[in-house]
């Protein structure tokens, strides 16, 4: 009853300014579509460029690193008494690239309920010999299904059929650009050399195009057992494990728990690609702020027409308090004109803010780096509508606190007097 | 003797600005259920200050004051809203309404915050306020569409809706002219026979003053007769 009184008071004091209040609610609809089309789109950016990298780079690699022995024979002598071991110039010596016991460590890691998937790889210099010159080159070993599952290797292959790579022994899929240097066609047959000078001959069943020039320039893919092959190493040879994780947080703790467990060299996403990660935040930082900063103007709208408002109903306002309105009532009175602002241009807001994200997730988008993306990427996720909410209500109650609070101090003899 | 509904004890009043003056010193009276009062003298003697502490609406001053027994002094403002709203009806010497609502709707704004009765109930008491005023077919109108003095029957009906037990005016006639006041003035006479209203009303017109029941004569800030 009460509740319904002040209400229908509210709605009179609007509809009386109507003009102003639809000022008032435009400028909140205005920053909540923005702020919901700023932020679906930057979130949908950021998950292109992440996917660029980081849905292709295992959460953790584990590889076994040729380097010096860090400990050296005259350490078995203990601290020396009276001087002190110079020791130089210590070269590694001829170790093996590959991990030892892979496929244990394999079999390990697909136990382990923290681990998503696993996927083996053996990474190889090579070149590519194009008539007389040789262009250098990385060939990637791969087990396709895997690849694929993890890393989306399917999407990426531009030309041709990636299961071929499985099916045809000895073939490859080349880097788009190493292709167009080379002028190879699908089906061709390439020969490359590998860094101990032997030659090999792989038939061209695809064309991989990564966004990245400089990779498309150089890698190319095999399958794990055409690389041992061109190796000449067995079939349990593997230069890295790859692996994506369940939660991708917990990485550089695993990284580090594989690192003592197996006795290898293992890195984690965050430490190797540090620069993506800074990039994200930083772009949904300055989405926030802009749109955090619009609402902040379009609540400065809604305090300037009431703190009009209580100006111009100054009579009304001493009126009800002399006929008996407690300044608890004119206070809600007035919070409940901020707060119908807010909510109406809210609603509208969420209404706009998603009409035009999927405007522009309907832009096309053509980018010879991108092929798997047609047009402007954008994230419908729920969260950008449920925070504007809160923030539409949030930033207009604020925006009314004040002339609310201003309102119901009116003191009617004051007024009254005044005339 | 009738019932005392509002009495005042030693009521002082200070201004401190600009300079520290005392603008009612001592008021002390009562009024009985039924009575009709004017308060009347010079300009500036006091009478509004005496009429908004004795409404409530003003809460910064000495003494005491007594409505229906109960002391109005250290009441939460809340409460003294809920004094004014059920007890007292005010009517100014401008007609104040709210011109966002239609007339009927003015006079039952008050009896909808009192919240005892159901919406029709109070309209209907709305209604019949009009009557005895004489204006139920302006009900509809907006208060810009009425006359000065239809406006301030208007308020009149507004201030009887809770059917208070004492009216209060400041100069009501004064801004009306004489058609109008003596309109004003038997309805306040008629409320005060046919119904038992207790009326105050302060007023600067000396023949309106010589019609009421009991005449208070103030002066400086005192009561003289
Ligand atoms: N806010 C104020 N600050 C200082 N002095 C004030 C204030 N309000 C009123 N006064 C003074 O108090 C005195 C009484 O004022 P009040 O309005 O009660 O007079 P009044 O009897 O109603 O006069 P009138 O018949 O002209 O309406 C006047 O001298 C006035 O100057
Ligand atoms: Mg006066």
């Amino acid at each position: 009853m009460k509740l319904k009184l002040l209400a229908s008071i509210s709605i009179s004091l609007l509809v009386a300014r109507w003009r102003q209040t639809l000022v008032a609610a435009v400028g909140v609809t205005f920053s909540i579509t923005m702020f919901i089309a700023l932020l679906s789109f930057m979130a949908g950016l950021n998950a292109m460029l992440d996917g660029l990298i980081i849905n292709r780079t295992a959460h953790i690699r584990l590889y076994n690193e040729i380097q010096p022995s860090s400990f050296q024979p005259i350490e078995h002598y203990g601290p020396l008494e009276n001087g002190h071991h110079f020791i130089r110039s210590i070269k590694p010596k001829n170790d093996r690239m590959g991990i030892y016991n892979s496929a244990a460590i394999t079999e390990t890691l697909k136990h382990d309920k923290r681990v998503m998937g696993v996927a083996p790889k053996i990474t190889t210099q090579v070149f590519y010999n194009v008539g007389a010159t040789d262009l250098a080159g990385v060939i990637n070993g791969i087990d396709v299904d895997a690849e694929t599952k993890l890393f989306s290797f399917k999407d990426y292959v531009v030309q041709g059929n990636y299961i071929d790579l499985k099916n045809t022994p000895n073939s490859i899929v080349l880097g788009k650009g190493a292709a167009e240097k080379m002028l190879v066609q699908l089906g061709d047959v390439i020969q490359i050399s590998t860094p101990k000078g032997e030659q090999f001959q792989l038939k061209v069943v695809g064309f991989f195009q990564s966004g990245l020039q400089e990779i498309d320039k150089v890698q190319s893919y095999c399958s794990t057992q055409t690389t041992q092959k061109i190796l000449g190493e067995s079939n349990t040879f593997m230069s890295d494990i790859q692996m994506k994780l369940v939660d991708i947080n917990m990485a550089p703790a695993m990284a580090k728990e594989y690192h003592k467990v197996f006795g290898i060299e293992a890195v984690d996403i965050q430490t190797a690609n540090s620069q993506f990660e800074t990039g994200t935040k930083v772009r949904t930082l300055i989405s926030y702020v802009v749109g955090i900063t619009l609402l902040i103007v379009a609540g400065f709208g809604i305090y300037n027409i009431l703190n009009m408002m209580i100006y111009e109903k100054m009579d009304s306002i001493a009126i009800l308090k002399a006929t008996g309105f407690s300044g608890k009532d004119v206070n809600a009175i007035f919070i409940a004109i901020a707060l119908s602002i807010g909510v109406f241009g809210g609603l509208l807001g969420l209404l706009f803010g998603f009409g035009l994200t999927a405007l522009i997730d309907q832009i096309p988008f053509n980018t010879s780096a991108l092929p798997t993306i047609k047009t402007y990427p954008v994230d419908y996720s729920m969260s950008y509508y449920i925070i504007a909410s809160i923030f539409s209500v949030f930033t207009t109650y604020l925006a009314g606190f004040l002339p609310a609070r201003k309102a119901s101090r009116i003191d009617p003899v004051i007024i009254i007097r005044g005339k | 003797m009738g019932k005392a509904i509002l009495e005042a004890k030693g009521i002082s009043k200070f201004f401190h600005d600009p300079n520290t003056i005392k603008v009612l010193d001592g008021i002390s009276f009562t009024l009985e259920k039924g009575e009709f009062v004017s308060i009347t003298g010079k300009s500036g003697c006091g009478k509004s200050t005496l009429l908004y502490i004795l409404s409530t609406m003003d809460t910064d001053y000495e003494g005491d004051l007594f409505i229906d027994g109960q002391s109005m002094r250290n009441r939460k403002e809340k409460e003294l809203a809920r004094v004014r709203n059920a007890q007292i009806g005010f009517v100014f010497q401008f007609h104040y309404l709210l011109n966002e609502f239609n007339v009927l709707r003015n006079v039952m704004l008050p009896g909808l915050k009192l919240g005892v009765l159901t919406e029709e109930e109070i309209e209907h008491a709305a209604i019949n306020k009009l009557k005895i005023l004489g204006i139920e077919n302006e009900a509809l109108k907006m208060p810009n569409q009425l006359s000065g003095g239809q406006k301030q029957r208007v308020a009149i009906a507004r201030a009887l809706i809770n059917d208070p037990l004492i009216i209060m005016g400041d100069e009501p006639t004064g801004n009306l002219d004489k058609k109008n006041s003596e309109i004003v003035f038997d309805i306040f006479q008629e409320l005060a026979t046919n119904y038992q209203q207790s009326l105050l009303i302060v007023t600067h017109d000396q023949e309106f003053a010589a019609r009421t029941k009991r005449i208070i004569e103030m002066e400086d800030g005192r009561i003289i007769n």
